[in-house]
C-alpha cells in the first residue's frame, strides 16, 4: 500500500472492523447534517441577498423536529458505541495474560511463560490477549491504533485491555497519555505472529526469569506469606485457594470481587479491606515490593484457583 | 447659505465624531488605570487579551514549525512540551475565557440593557487587575524556565514528577480564576437589577442571555478549579497525599475535579460566541431572530448539562464502565441544544434581506466551522469511537473547530460588528472581508488534516512522530502560516482605523439594539437620556 499519504489506519483486530463501521455511520450522519446546514445557509444567503425581509413566525413543530430527530440519532450512536465499549472492556475468560509495567519512558512486558521484553510485544494471531497493566510512576496510556484499543496505565492500581489480533504484521504501539519529557519516545511495536512462529519465538528466547507463577511461588515462601496463609489458615487468615474471582465478604458487611486490584491492595495495604471473621494482623508491604514482584505474587495466587469455565462467573 | 442648512448638512451626509465621548473625556495613563467605566475597562481587557493571543499564537507557530518534519531538531522534546503547555494555558485562561465576556460583554452588557455601567464598577476594575496579576505570574513562570505539564496538569506528573515551574503557574491560574468569578457575579447582578424600563427577560438580547449562562458557569465552576489547583500545590510543596498513590492519594480524583470545571469551561468559551452570532445573524438578515425562547433556553440548558458531562474526558482512564456509559449518554444530550441554536440561526436567514458585510462573513464562518466541531464532538461522546481517538489529533482538531473556528470566529465577528461603536470609526471593509476569507481557508487547512491524523492514530503532545504522518503535518503547518497572516491583517487595519477610519455615526449597520441608540463612541454614561424598550429585535418594522 502507498504509505506516503495514508488516510485510514490498518485494521488488525477483531474489534477494529466494528469501530470502523460505527465511525463510518457517524461520518455519514455528520456529512448529512453538515451538508444540510451548509446548503441551507448557502441557498438562503444567495436567494435572500438584499431582498425584502418578510416576517416568519416561530413554529413549535419545527423546533420539535430539529430537537427530536438529532436526539434519536445521537441515542443510536450512544447505544452502538456503548455496545462496542462493553465488549472492549470485558476480555474473554480464556484470554492469555501478559503483564505490563510502564515507567518513564518505557514499556515492560512479560509473557505468561516468563519471557520479558521492553518496547516490543509479541502476540500470537487469533488468540485473545489480556494485558494487565500498572505504572511505576505517572499515568501512561497504551495505544495500538491498528487494534483500535487504548487504556490508561495508572500507578498504584491495575487496568486491563484486551484484543485479538486478526492480521500478521508489525504495528505501532504508542503512549498516548502525556507522561513527561520523552513522552513521544515512549513508543514501540507489536508483532503479530502465527501461533507456531510465536511458540518458536518464545522457545528461542531464553526466559530471563521463571514464569510469573513460579516466581510468585518462590516469593510467597521467601516473604513468609506461607507461614500464615498455608500453615495457619484458615484460623488465623483466609485461605488463598480458590480466592481469585470469588466474592469476598468484609468485616464492614460489604462484598468485593477478588480481582487483581483487590489482591494487590490486600498485599500492599492489608488493613484497607478485612475479610469478615478475621483480625487485621497482616503487616503492610508498602514500598517493599517492586511492581513486577506484586504481579508475580498475584499470578501465583491466581494459579491456586481452578481455571474458570467459559461463562462461569 | 442659511446657517441652519450648513449645520444640518454634515449630519446627514457624513457622520461626525461626537465632541465628547468616553475615550476623550480624560487623558493620561492614570485616567485609564483608575477608570471605573466599563467601556474603558473593556478596552484594557482588549489590549491585554490581544497580547496574550499573540503570545499563545507564537507558541503555536513554533509547534507547527517543529512538526514540519518527523524528527525535527528545531527544539528538544522538553522545550516542545513547554510550548504546548504554555500555548494551552495562555489561550484558554488568558485569551478564550476572558475574550468575549470581558471585552465585548463588558463593553456591551450595560449598553444593551440600557444601564450606565455594571452594578459594581470598582469590582470590574479589580477583575482586570486580578487578571493581569495572574497573567504576570504565569508569564514569569514561562520566562523563568517554563512549565511542561500540559494545560491539564494531570497528577501525579504535575504534583510530584515534573521538575518545572508548576507551583508558580498554578498560582497564576488560581489568581486569574477570581477575575472570572467576580466578572460573572457582576454580570449576573447587573442583568438582574439594572435593566432599563421595558427591558423584560423576554426582550433581553440573546448576547446578554448567553453571558448570563456563562456567568453561572463562572461562579459555579471556577471555585472547583481553584480548590483543585490548591490541592496540587499542597501535594507538590508539602507532600500531602491527595493524588499520588505513593502518598496514599488517588490520581483519578484529580481528573474528576479538573474536568468538573474544565468541561464547563469549554462552554464558557463558546456560549458568549453563540451570543455574538445571534446578534449578527439577525442584524445582517434584517429579520427578527427565529426561535428566540429556544436560543435563550438552549444557552441555559448548555450551562446546566455542561456540568454533567466531565467524565467523557475519562473513558479510557479506568473509571467504571457504567460511569462511562452515563457520561456518554449525557454528552449526547448536551449536543442537542447546540444543534437547536444552529437550526434557529439558519431559519433566521429564511426570507431575510441578507447582506455580506465583514461581520456576517465571520458569522457564516462560525456556523460552518462550529457545525463541524459540534458534529465531531458526537464521535468523541461515542464510547466505542472515543477509545480509539482519545488523546489523538482527532481531539485536537475537534476542539480547535469549536475554540478557534467557533469562539475566535465569533470574537472576530463581534469585534468587527461593534468596532464602530467602540472606536467611533469604520475600518476598511474590503480588507476585513479578505481577512475573514484568509482566516477561514487557513483554519481549515490547519485543522482538517488533524482529523485524519487522529483517526490514523497520531497521539497528541508528540514532539516527534512516525514518518508516515508527515504529509498531513506539513499541510497543517502550511495552514497555520496562512492562519497567522489572517490574524495579522485585522491587527493592522483595526489599529489604522482608530486614527484614519471614517467616523461611523451612531448606527452604521442600522441595528436595533439599545447600544446603537447612542453616539459612537458613546458618552461615559452611555445614554444622554434613559432608554425605554418596547420591542426586541424590531427588524420587521423597517
Amino acid at each position: 500500500m502507498e504509505r506516503w499519504l495514508p488516510l485510514f489506519p490498518e485494521r488488525a483486530s477483531t474489534i477494529s472492523g466494528q469501530v470502523d463501521r460505527l465511525f463510518g455511520f457517524e461520518i455519514v450522519v455528520a456529512v448529512f447534517f453538515a451538508a444540510l446546514i451548509f446548503a441551507l445557509v448557502l441557498v438562503f444567503a444567495v436567494k435572500f441577498h438584499r431582498g425584502r425581509s418578510r416576517p416568519v413566525a416561530d413554529d413549535m413543530r419545527l423546533e420539535l423536529t430539529w430537537t427530536l430527530i438529532p436526539l434519536g440519532v445521537t441515542l443510536v450512536m450512544f447505544a452502538w458505541g456503548a455496545d462496542i465499549f462493553f465488549q472492549g472492556t470485558h476480555p474473554p475468560r480464556d484470554a492469555m495474560e501478559i503483564t505490563v509495567v510502564a515507567k518513564q519512558w518505557m514499556w515492560k512486558f512479560q509473557q505468561p511463560t516468563g519471557q520479558r521484553e521492553i518496547d516490543t510485544l509479541h502476540v500470537p494471531l487469533g488468540r485473545p490477549v489480556k494485558l494487565l497493566m500498572t505504572s511505576e510512576d505517572v499515568i501512561h496510556s497504551l495505544f495500538v491504533p491498528a487494534f483500535r484499543v487504548k487504556k490508561d496505565v495508572l500507578p498504584g492500581r491495575y487496568t486491563t485491555l484486551w484484543f485479538q489480533a486478526t492480521r500478521l504484521g508489525t504495528y505501532h504501539l504508542f503512549c498516548s497519555q502525556y507522561c513527561g519529557a520523552q513522552h513521544s519516545s515512549m513508543i514501540g511495536w507489536v508483532y503479530v505472529l502465527e501461533p507456531s512462529a510465536y511458540e518458536a519465538w518464545l522457545s528461542g528466547r531464553r526466559a530471563t526469569s521463571a514464569s510469573p507463577v513460579d516466581s510468585g511461588r518462590a516469593l510467597f515462601q521467601r516473604l513468609g506469606c506461607i507461614t500464615c496463609h498455608v500453615q495457619a489458615a484458615p484460623q488465623r487468615c483466609p485461605r488463598l485457594e480458590g480466592l481469585y474471582g470469588k466474592t469476598v465478604k468484609l468485616t464492614t458487611g460489604q462484598t468485593v470481587i477478588a480481582d487483581e486490584g483487590y489482591i494487590r491492595e490486600s498485599i500492599i495495604e492489608p488493613q484497607a479491606k478485612i475479610v469478615a471473621g478475621y483480625q487485621p494482623v497482616m503487616p503492610t508491604y508498602t514500598g517493599q515490593l517492586k511492581e513486577e514482584d506484586v504481579l508475580d505474587l498475584i499470578a501465583y495466587i491466581k494459579s491456586l484457583s481452578p481455571p474458570l469455565e467459559e461463562g462461569n462467573q | 447659505m442659511s446657517p441652519t442648512l450648513t449645520a444640518q448638512l454634515p449630519e446627514t451626509s457624513a457622520p461626525r465624531m461626537p465632541r465628547v465621548h468616553y475615550l476623550n473625556v480624560d487623558y493620561g495613563v492614570k485616567s485609564w488605570l483608575l477608570t471605573t467605566d466599563h467601556k474603558r475597562i473593556a478596552i484594557m481587557y482588549l489590549v491585554v487579551a490581544t497580547l496574550f493571543f499573540a503570545l499563545g499564537g507564537t507558541f503555536a507557530g513554533l509547534m507547527r514549525l517543529q512538526l514540519l518534519t518527523p524528527h525535527s531538531h528545531l527544539v528538544q522534546a522538553e522545550t516542545y512540551n513547554k510550548l504546548f503547555t504554555m500555548h494551552g494555558l495562555i489561550m484558554i485562561f488568558f485569551f478564550l475565557i476572558p475574550s468575549i465576556p470581558a471585552v465585548l460583554g463588558n463593553f456591551l452588557i450595560p449598553m444593551m440593557i440600557g444601564a450606565r455601567d455594571l452594578a459594581f464598577p470598582r469590582l470590574n476594575l479589580a477583575s482586570w487587575y486580578i487578571y493581569v496579576l495572574g497573567g504576570l505570574f504565569t508569564i514569569t513562570a514561562a520566562a523563568t524556565g517554563g512549565v511542561d505539564t500540559g494545560w491539564t496538569f494531570y497528577t501525579p506528573y504535575s504534583s510530584v514528577y515534573s521538575n518545572t515551574n508548576v507551583v508558580l503557574t498554578v498560582v497564576g491560574i488560581f489568581i486569574t480564576g477570581f477575575s472570572s468569578i467576580l466578572t460573572g457575579l457582576n454580570f449576573i447582578i447587573t442583568i438582574h437589577k439594572l435593566r432599563a424600563p421595558g427591558m423584560t427577560w423576554g426582550r433581553l438580547p440573546l448576547f446578554v442571555w448567553a453571558h448570563y449562562a456563562t456567568s453561572l458557569i463562572f461562579i459555579l465552576g471556577t471555585p472547583v478549579l481553584a480548590i483543585t489547583l490548591v490541592l496540587v500545590g499542597l501535594e507538590r510543596l508539602f507532600h500531602v497525599g491527595v493524588f499520588d498513590p505513593a502518598l496514599g492519594g488517588d490520581p483519578l480524583l484529580f481528573q474528576h475535579l479538573f474536568w468538573f470545571y474544565s468541561h464547563p469551561a469549554v462552554y464558557i468559551m463558546i456560549l458568549p460566541g453563540m451570543g455574538v452570532i445571534s446578534e449578527l445573524v439577525t442584524c445582517f438578515s434584517r429579520k427578527r431572530i427565529y426561535g428566540y425562547p429556544f436560543i435563550a433556553g438552549s444557552s441555559l440548558a448548555i450551562a446546566v448539562l455542561g456540568f454533567l458531562v466531565w467524565g467523557h474526558h475519562m473513558f479510557v482512564s479506568g473509571q467504571s464502565v457504567y460511569a462511562g456509559m452515563a457520561f456518554s449518554l449525557l454528552s449526547m444530550l448536551v449536543a442537542i441544544p447546540s444543534g437547536v441554536k444552529v437550526f434557529n440561526w439558519t431559519a433566521t436567514l429564511y426570507k431575510g434581506s441578507i447582506s455580506y458585510h465583514a461581520p456576517m462573513l465571520y458569522c457564516f464562518g462560525f456556523i460552518g466551522l462550529f457545525t463541524i466541531g459540534g458534529l465531531t464532538g458526537l464521535f468523541l461522546a461515542t464510547l466505542g469511537i472515543d477509545v480509539h481517538v482519545h488523546d489523538t489529533y482527532f481531539v485536537i482538531a475537534h476542539f480547535h473547530y469549536i475554540m478557534v473556528g467557533g469562539a475566535i470566529m465569533a470574537y472576530m465577528g463581534g469585534l468587527h460588528f461593534w468596532w464602530p461603536k467602540m472606536t467611533g470609526r469604520l475600518y476598511p471593509e474590503g480588507w476585513a472581508k479578505l481577512a475573514a476569507l484568509i482566516i477561514f481557508i487557513g483554519f481549515n487547512l490547519t485543522f482538517f488534516p488533524q482529523f485524519i491524523l487522529g483517526y490514523l492514530g497520531m497521539p497528541r503532545r508528540y514532539a516527534f512522530y512516525p514518518p508516515e504522518f508527515q504529509v498531513l503535518n506539513v499541510l497543517s503547518s502550511a495552514g497555520a502560516s496562512i492562519l497567522g497572516i489572517g490574524y495579522l491583517i485585522p491587527l493592522v487595519y483595526l489599529i489604522w482605523s482608530m486614527r484614519y477610519g471614517k467616523p461611523a455615526g451612531p448606527n452604521p449597520w442600522n441595528a436595533k439594539g439599545l447600544e446603537w441608540q447612542t453616539t459612537s463612541p458613546p458618552p461615559t454614561d452611555n445614554f444622554t437620556e434613559p432608554p425605554v424598550v418596547e420591542e426586541a429585535y424590531a427588524y420587521a418594522n423597517d
